[in-house]
Order: C-alpha cells, then structure tokens, then sequence
C-alpha cells in the first residue's frame, strides 16, 4: 500500500511517536507509485513501474538529532526504528544551528492530488505513447520520448502536536522529433497534476514542425541579438537564479549580495515588468501547502515590479537576524503579458526564436553567468517573419543581465526544465542583446 | 509535484530529510548496520522466485537485481558539522523480455511473495508495450557463469573508520582554512557501499561489493570592499576505493606550482595551499581573450575527456536514444565504419576500461550480468570503437557485449553507461616541466570547473579551478575569468603532446547524469597532462549593478 490515506497515516504516526522517549521526535511517512515509458526511434526502448514506502524517525535530545528510517511497519519494527533513532542521537554531534521543533499551524488543503493522474496504468501509458509514435511515423520523422507519471504522498508527525499531510500527483512528456538524415531536430514538452490536459498527439505535432522547419540551418555571425525564448527554453535559463537565500546573498557569496556588505533586498534588481512569486494554490501548478521546515506555506512574491521583495529565512537564521522566517517557494510563478507568441514575432525587426536551451551551466556564480547551446529549432526572424532556420549557438549570459534587456512578455504558460522536470509558470519572452559566444553544427 | 520536488521547494527540516537530493539513498541507518550483509543463500532463494515468477508469467529472458545501496555522508561547514546520515537503500529490480519487448518493474518489498508480484509487473509492463509494435529485442549471447562474485580491492573499509575520526580530520582541515582567513569552507567525506546480487535466466549468479569513496572541499575568501567572492575546491578525486585514499604520501603527490595526488591524497596539504589560491584569485590579472596553447593538467582533462569523448562514444546516443534528453553523438556509425576517420592527432590513443584498479567504473561484472574488460576506443587518433551493451552488440558487430550495463540502483532499469574512458600516456619520455618550455603563449589550467556541450558534441566550455599564464617557456603569473572554448575534433586534433607515464594520474565524475529517468553513475578518467595548441580562450568576468 505505497499511497496512505491522511486517516491512515495519522493513526500510524501516532502509534509510532507513542514509542517516543527523546526530548523531541518527529515522524515522516512517505509513499509514491508511478511508471514510465521511455521511447526511441519510433520504439519503446525500456519501461518501468515502481512503487515505495519508507518510514522515517528523528529524535533529539538537546541539540542533538538522529534519524532512522523503516519499510516494515508491524509493531516491533515501529519500536526499533524509534529505539534506533534515539540511540543515533545520543551519539550525534551537538548541532548549534538546531531549532526546536514547532508545533501545530493551519494547514490549508493543497489541491496537488488528481485522480486522473493517479490512475495511470502501464495500458494508459502505452496508448498515450501510442498516439505520439503515430504522429511521428505519419511524418516519417522519428520519434524519442518519455512518458513519465508519480502519485506520491508525504505526512508528518511531531511530539510537539504538529501533523501536516499532502498528496500530490504529476505527469510529464517531452519528446524530440528527427528526421533520417540527421538535418533537422524539433521539441515538445508538457507537464500536468491533471492527465486529462496532456494531448501527446499534439505536442508531437509541434515538435514535428520544429524538426522539419529546422532542415537546411544557416551560419550567421554569433553576437548580441534580440531573442524570443519560448517558455521551455525560458524556464531552463532562469531556473538557474529561482534561488532567494537571504543566508548565502548576507555571506556576500551570491547574485544577491551587495558591494560593500549586505543583500540586495528591496532594491530595484531587474526591468520593471518582472513579477516573480510563489502560490501553493495556484490550480496552473499547485504547491504543497506546507513545508519540512513545519511552517505553512503562502503566496510570496520575490521579485515584484523589479525590485527583491523577499528574501527566504531558515528558521536558524530568521533568529539569528531578528526577522521572522520566510519559507522557500513551494513552486515558481512569473507573471506574462497578453501577446501570443506569434505577435512577439510580429514585433520583431531583426531577431532569433529560440525553442530550447540545453547543457546550461554556471560560469560566474557571481554574476550568475551561465553558459549553454540553444537547440531542437532555433530561426532567424526578419520583419515579424521567421525567415529561416539557423545553426545553434553557445550563449555566454546571465539571466539577471538578460531581465534588465527584457523588451516583452507573453502570455504566461505551465512549462518544464529539460533539465531537472521540475514545472513553472513562465511566459515567452522578448529580450534584447542576449549574447551568443559562438556556432555549434550539433542538429 | 514528485516528492523530490517537494524536498527541494520546501527545504526540509532535520534527519533524513537533510541528505543532499541525489536519488536512490533510501533510508537512514546505523554504523553497525551498514557492515552487516544479506547472506548470498537468501538472496539466491530470493532471486529464484523472481526468475521462476517471470518466467511463468511469459518472459522469454529475465534478470533480477537484488541491491543494498549504502552511501555514507559527513558534511561540515567551517567549525562545526552539519549533518552526519548513514544511509540504506534496498530492494529489487526486475527486468524482463516478454512478447519481444522491455519491461521493468522494481519494488522495496524483498520477499519471495514481493518479488513474484514485481516480476508479474514486469511482464505486464513489457506485454502492453509489445503491442506498440516495436521490432524485437536482440540480445548478444551470454554465458551463464554460475555462482560467482567480486569486491572492490580495498584496503581500509571507509564504514568502519568510526565517525569521529572522519569529523576530526574535517574540522582539522576547516581550521587550516579558517587560519589562513577564509571567509568559509565546506568539507565533506562520501563514502558509497554497492552490494549487488544479479541472477538471469542465462544462469549467472553473481554477488558484488563494491565501494567508491570521495573526500572534498570549497574554500571561499570574499572581498566585501569589491563585492566579489572567489571560490578553489579540492583537487581530490572521487575513487574507486576506500579510506586508504586518505593515507597521503609523498611517492603519490606531484609537484608543481600547487600539489596535485595519484592514488593517495594529502587533504591537510590541499586545503592549505587552497586557502592561499583562493585568495590569490581575488586579485588575479583577468584574461586577455585569445588563442592560446593549452597545457592541462588531469585534474582538469578528466572533464573535457570525459564530456567529449566518453559521451560521443557511447552507442545508445551514436543510434539516437538518447535523442529526447543527453541528445545524438557526431560520431555517426559511418565514421567507424570508414576506418580513418581523425578523431584527433595520432598522439591520441583513448581506451574503455571496466578493469582498472582504484578507478569508479572498475567492477567484476556489469549488471546484465557481462563480464568486465579493456578496448581501444581511439586508436592513433582513429575512432575504431564504441561502447556497447548486449542488445547493442550486433550493431557494431560483436560477438558479445562490452561490459557497459549499469543501474544507479534497484529502482531504477539498467542501460548502457560509460566505462572508464581514458587518454593513454605519451610513450616518449616526456615531463610537464619540459612541456611548459616550448609553450610561447599559453595558459596552464588545473582542477575543473564549468562545463558545457553541445547535444552532439561538438562544440563546448570548459572552465578550471587554477589558471597560470604561460609566456615564453615559463610560468608568469596567475590568471583569472579564464574559459576555453572549442570544437571536439579540432581540440583533439589539436593535441601536439602527450606527458608520460610518470604524469598518469585519474580523475571522475562521482554523478555523472544520463537517461530518462535520470540516472547517476561513477566514472573515471585517466590521463598525463596534454598540449593543445591555438585553443580560443574567452574572459567570463560579468557587472550585474
């Protein structure tokens, strides 16, 4: 039984904090079950089904905390498990940054849990996967991609009365279309809590179109041009600076510290037009509503209007600066415009329309320089029109430099990193000179 | 939103939920547990019942997976520990052919009872897939070896050592940092246990232990005056060995302008001159962008090796699965197939390797159940091989399967993934100090840094940890904001000299990611530092306001 109702989690939490003999223990039960199918050239090449459930204790005794974790949970594997913990305690270095645990808060009722989702099966999965290899084979393209589902859930129990539970489901696919002769690439990738929103047919039919209408790429000359960011290649560049620590920008080692001493907190970081903010019950992409820091979790706004409005606080360090804490983003919102992605390119003079981004990595923690390669369907835009394909570039940029040249917004959609899956909202956006270092032949 | 997600967002609290994110740690346990092993009896018994359940169930070929995965953290910051987690991850992952096509299905219920249910799964998922229609699955033959085993040849178990002295000498080595007035340092020790029980329908039954380990550190001065902050991270190297990696000797350390380690490291020694580097580093001269001669050191070869010639070479991305994620190889089987195609200069000569002593990719057998071996993969600059698992080999013409199936853990299907790729040594006698001397202009780099490639491989970055400006034969000066860029080809038909044998030393990725779902694997790189000659150079350094 991977997925506990709150019920049935409650009542084994309960029996399991009863075994408690240490100054603080607390208690988390976590369960997921999934599956996945992985595809390439137009066949299934591996799929998988998993299913987990563990059980974990930490107690602690002062400022000392020990952890153990179980799979079984008849009564005497509960005990040990308790028994094991405190004695990891005992043994455990004094940690002088420990923060009593808290106690009971209100918990508002995440909307992360979708029935559709959970009810995948491996025959789900198959005839989703199914209708994208069918639009690949009438293309005559061929076909990479991944079908990926996971209904998890996570309680927690501590012997301060605190309980909190969440249960959450989520559905990912990307795929990449190539064509036999290696010329031309195209992608599409989607992410839903909610199944019944994901039409594989029809992002293979994007990506289709990206693979043929990249055949044929030009050389232009790297350098700074305006560029439109499709909002999976968006996503991926500022997933890098998603990153609010008051804690390490106050240590004056991040893209948030200031000259001199101290964060940029409340200052004008970025163009006005950015809004970036946090909201668990946003039904686009729901957020748990707690964390496991025990606080709840609200709507935050980070950047707003431009300007750093809030920085996250640990507890620990809350304390330490005499402010009150500030839980991290349980997910990740920026705010759009009302153009479609057809009147960016409308607007646009002299430009380039990028699908994708890939292999983006830091360079300049500093300055928060990353460098990566655009790729799947990159194009020249000239007079509001794409005129044609072009070869992939390495960019040299950061996304901070690349908020203060935004020139437009979107309309804001559900997108994925292609690195770590995780969702955002994030819109299409229009910047100017965005900084390409150099070519790349890679199709 | 995936439980891992729900970590990463909301930042958790004590205990188990402090382990760094990376998958497949499963469950905090405690010292003495981790020495103690599942008898080889039972986990036959065990894997019998999956073969037998698979087998009634229609699978044509089935393997089963019995693992104990143990990693072992100890993380300190500056003057105190912040968390200490034994960890345990067991279970059993089974894989299957059935109606021509894969199916996987992994479960942590390891009981005959569990284990028959999860190779039923297995089945199910391979006979829904099967009616895609896919074209059969075609696996190289293999052998059964019967009952056999293997063990990383180790000499002090890293899991007995007690903590204490694993947070001694860290909080030793902070306070070095700290003397020398850095603003902060992280240090850590990661120790990793592998116990692997793999059974088929070929008829092998094979027990595997296996251990890796890898001692590290960040040292960081800040200017605040200047606002800037400047980081040099430990030039150890993740190993495929245990705590004897710690038992620093002189006849292991290279000399130079920073101490560099072979097969024993000196951590006391590092964080030292470390803490002097990094300062060094704040008022370094930043680079003049331009076409420099390259003289890199395996501490920093190892990544470009292991990012552009190590990925391009393996076959599943070379065929086009790997399309959707890591992406394609410019190493297309016509290449190959033509038998001259310059990979590099001929003083390029790189090998796979699954037998390398000490190294991270060093096992007895892979797991699918192959035993592990040593080829040439580059061959006087020529691209004469890949790497390859079994239902790749026919592809490129063998008769059995290279070696190269690995699985990060129980829960995860088994793939092909890099073995040991590694830059053989010169074999003229040849010295790095007589390398520098005909170098008119050029930047030495050592330890590794940023890194990034194209989804074909051709072009990348790469960034380093120490930068020395080369002018006229001798070293100047350091450099700062350094990173080259390059197309694979060129850079290694760029290659005009190769150290030694004496310089050989490797490095690795401990995480090296690939896959879908994304897996981690441990991979070493070998080499002598290398010449290459008109490399672009460009300068990093950025304003943000």
């Amino acid at each position: 039984m991977p997925i506990y109702t709150k019920e049935q989690a409650q009542a084994l939490l309960k029996k399991v904090l009863s075994y408690s003999k240490a100054d603080e223990c607390e208690v988390g039960l976590s369960g997921s079950e999934g599956g996945n199918v992985r595809y390439a050239l137009n066949a299934v090449s591996t799929a998988g089904d998993i299913s987990t459930v563990g059980l974990s204790v930490t107690s602690v005794y002062g400022k000392k905390a020990g952890s153990a974790t179980i799979d079984e949970f008849d009564d005497a594997a509960l005990e040990r498990v308790v028994r094991r913990s405190e004695e990891l305690a005992q043994l455990a270095p004094e940690n002088s940054e420990y923060m009593p645990m808290l106690g009971q808060s209100e918990f508002k009722e995440s909307i992360t849990y979708n029935a559709n989702t959970a009810g995948m099966t491996p025959d789900s999965r198959a005839e989703m996967v199914g209708k994208s290899l069918a639009v690949a084979k009438e293309a005559k393209l061929n076909a990479a991609g991944f079908l990926e589902n996971s209904t998890g859930f996570y309680a927690v129990m501590n012997s301060k009365g605190l309980f909190a539970y969440n249960k959450s489901s989520d559905v990912t696919f990307s795929v990449t279309l190539r064509n036999d002769a290696g010329t031309g690439s195209g992608y599409a990738a989607r992410g839903f809590t909610d199944v019944s929103k994901l039409d594989t047919a029809s992002a293979t039919r994007v990506a289709a179109m990206k693979a043929n209408g990249s055949v044929g790429a030009k050389a232009i000359e790297p350098g700074k041009y305006m560029v439109i960011l499709e909002p999976v290649a968006a996503t991926y560049m500022l997933e890098n600076m998603f990153r609010f620590d008051a804690r390490s920008a106050e240590e004056g080692r991040s893209f948030l510290s200031k000259k001199g001493g101290g964060t940029r907190l409340g200052e004008q970081l970025v163009d006005p037009k950015v809004n970036i903010y946090s909201d668990p019950f946003n039904p686009d992409l729901p957020g748990a509503t707690w964390g496991g820091d025990g606080l709840p979790r609200e709507k935050t706004m980070w950047i707003d209007k431009g300007v750093v409005k809030n920085l996250s606080y640990s507890r620990f360090w809350a304390q330490k600066k005499g402010v009150a804490p500030v839980p991290g983003p349980s997910n990740i919102i920026m705010d759009g415009g009302d153009a479609t992605l057809e009147e960016l390119i409308k607007s646009t003079e002299r430009g380039i329309l990028v699908s994708r981004l890939w292999y983006i990595r830091m360079v300049d923690p500093q300055s928060l320089l990353l460098t990566g390669l655009t790729r799947d369907g990159t194009f020249y835009i000239e007079n509001g029109k794409i005129m044609f394909p072009v070869k992939n570039f390495r960019f040299n940029e950061s996304p901070v430099i690349m908020l203060n040249n935004l020139e437009a917004l979107g309309k804001q959609e559900r997108s994925i990193s292609v690195e770590s899956y995780r969702s955002y909202l994030i819109p299409p956006m229009k910047i100017r000179d965005f900084t390409f270092s150099s070519l790349s032949d890679a199709v | 939103m995936r439980r891992r997600d729900f970590i990463y967002l909301s930042g958790m609290g004590a205990g188990a939920m402090m382990l760094p994110s990376i998958p497949g740690f499963g469950k905090n346990i405690d010292q003495q547990q981790a020495l103690e092993y599942v008898d080889v009896r039972i986990k036959k018994e065990l894997a019998d019942a999956g073969l037998n359940a698979a087998k009634s169930a229609g699978a044509s070929y089935a393997d089963v997976r019995i693992g104990r995965y143990l990693n072992q953290f100890v993380i300190t910051r500056e003057n105190r520990v912040t968390n200490v987690a034994n960890t345990e991850s067991y279970g059993v992952g089974i894989r299957v052919i059935a109606n021509g096509c894969w199916g996987f299905a992994a479960s942590n219920d390891v009981t005959k009872t569990g284990i028959a249910k999860t190779a039923q799964r297995a089945v199910a998922v391979a006979k829904a897939n099967a009616k895609l229609g896919s074209a059969p699955v075609q696996l190289a033959p293999q052998k059964g070896y019967g009952e056999v085993s293997w063990k990383t040849p180790i000499e002090k178990n890293a899991f007995e050592v007690p903590i204490k002295e694993k947070v001694d000498l860290l909080l030793g080595a902070n306070a070095v940092a700290m003397g020398g007035g850095a603003n902060f340092v992280n240090s850590t020790i990661f120790a990793v246990n592998e116990q692997k029980y793999f059974a088929s329908t070929d008829g092998s039954y094979i027990d595997q232990d296996i251990h890796r380990f890898y001692p590290s550190f960040t040292v960081t001065k800040i200017d605040p005056s200047k606002g800037s902050f400047e980081t040099r991270r430990s030039l150890s190297s993740p190993v495929g060995m245990s705590y004897e990696y710690l038992n620093a000797s002189p006849a292991e350390t290279v000399g130079g302008v920073t101490p560099r380690y072979k097969n024993r490291y000196d951590m006391m020694e590092d964080i030292k001159f470390a803490t002097k580097q990094a300062g060094e580093k704040l008022t370094a001269k930043s680079v003049d962008p331009g076409k420099y001669d390259l003289v890199l050191d395996p501490s920093h070869l190892w990544l470009t090796i292991h990012e552009s010639v190590g990925h391009p070479t393996e076959l599943d991305r070379v065929l086009g699965y790997e399309a959707n994620f890591a992406g394609t190889s410019f190493l297309t089987l016509d290449k190959w197939k033509s038998g001259n195609f310059e990979f590099g200069s001929k003083q390029v000569n790189i090998v796979g390797d699954k037998t390398q002593v000490g190294s991270l990719g060093a096992v007895g057998y892979d797991d699918e159940g192959v035993g592990t071996k040593k080829w040439d993969i580059i061959k006087d600059g020529i691209l004469v091989n890949y790497q390859a698992i079994r239902d790749q080999a026919h592809i490129i013409g063998l008769k059995e399967s290279q070696g190269c199936c690995y699985a990060q853990s129980w829960q995860d299907v088994q793939f092909q993934r890099m073995p040991n790729v590694s830059l053989q040594p010169g074999k003229t006698p040849l010295s790095v100090d007589d390398m520098i001397k005909n170098v008119e202009k050029g930047i030495y780099i050592i330890g590794d840094g940023s890194f990034s490639i194209d989804q074909q491989r051709y072009n990348f970055q790469f960034g380093g940890q120490l930068f020395y400006e080369i002018k006229d034969g001798k070293i100047v000066g350091m450099l700062n904001d350094v990173a080259y860029q390059a197309n694979t080809r060129e850079f290694w038909n760029s290659c005009t000299q190769v150290c030694d044998k004496n310089d050989y030393r490797l490095g690795g990725a401990f995480n090296d990611g690939k896959g879908q779902p994304s897996q981690s694997s441990a991979v070493s790189h070998g080499a002598s530092t290398a010449r290459f000659n008109g490399v672009n150079v460009i300068n990093t350094k950025r304003k943000i306001g």
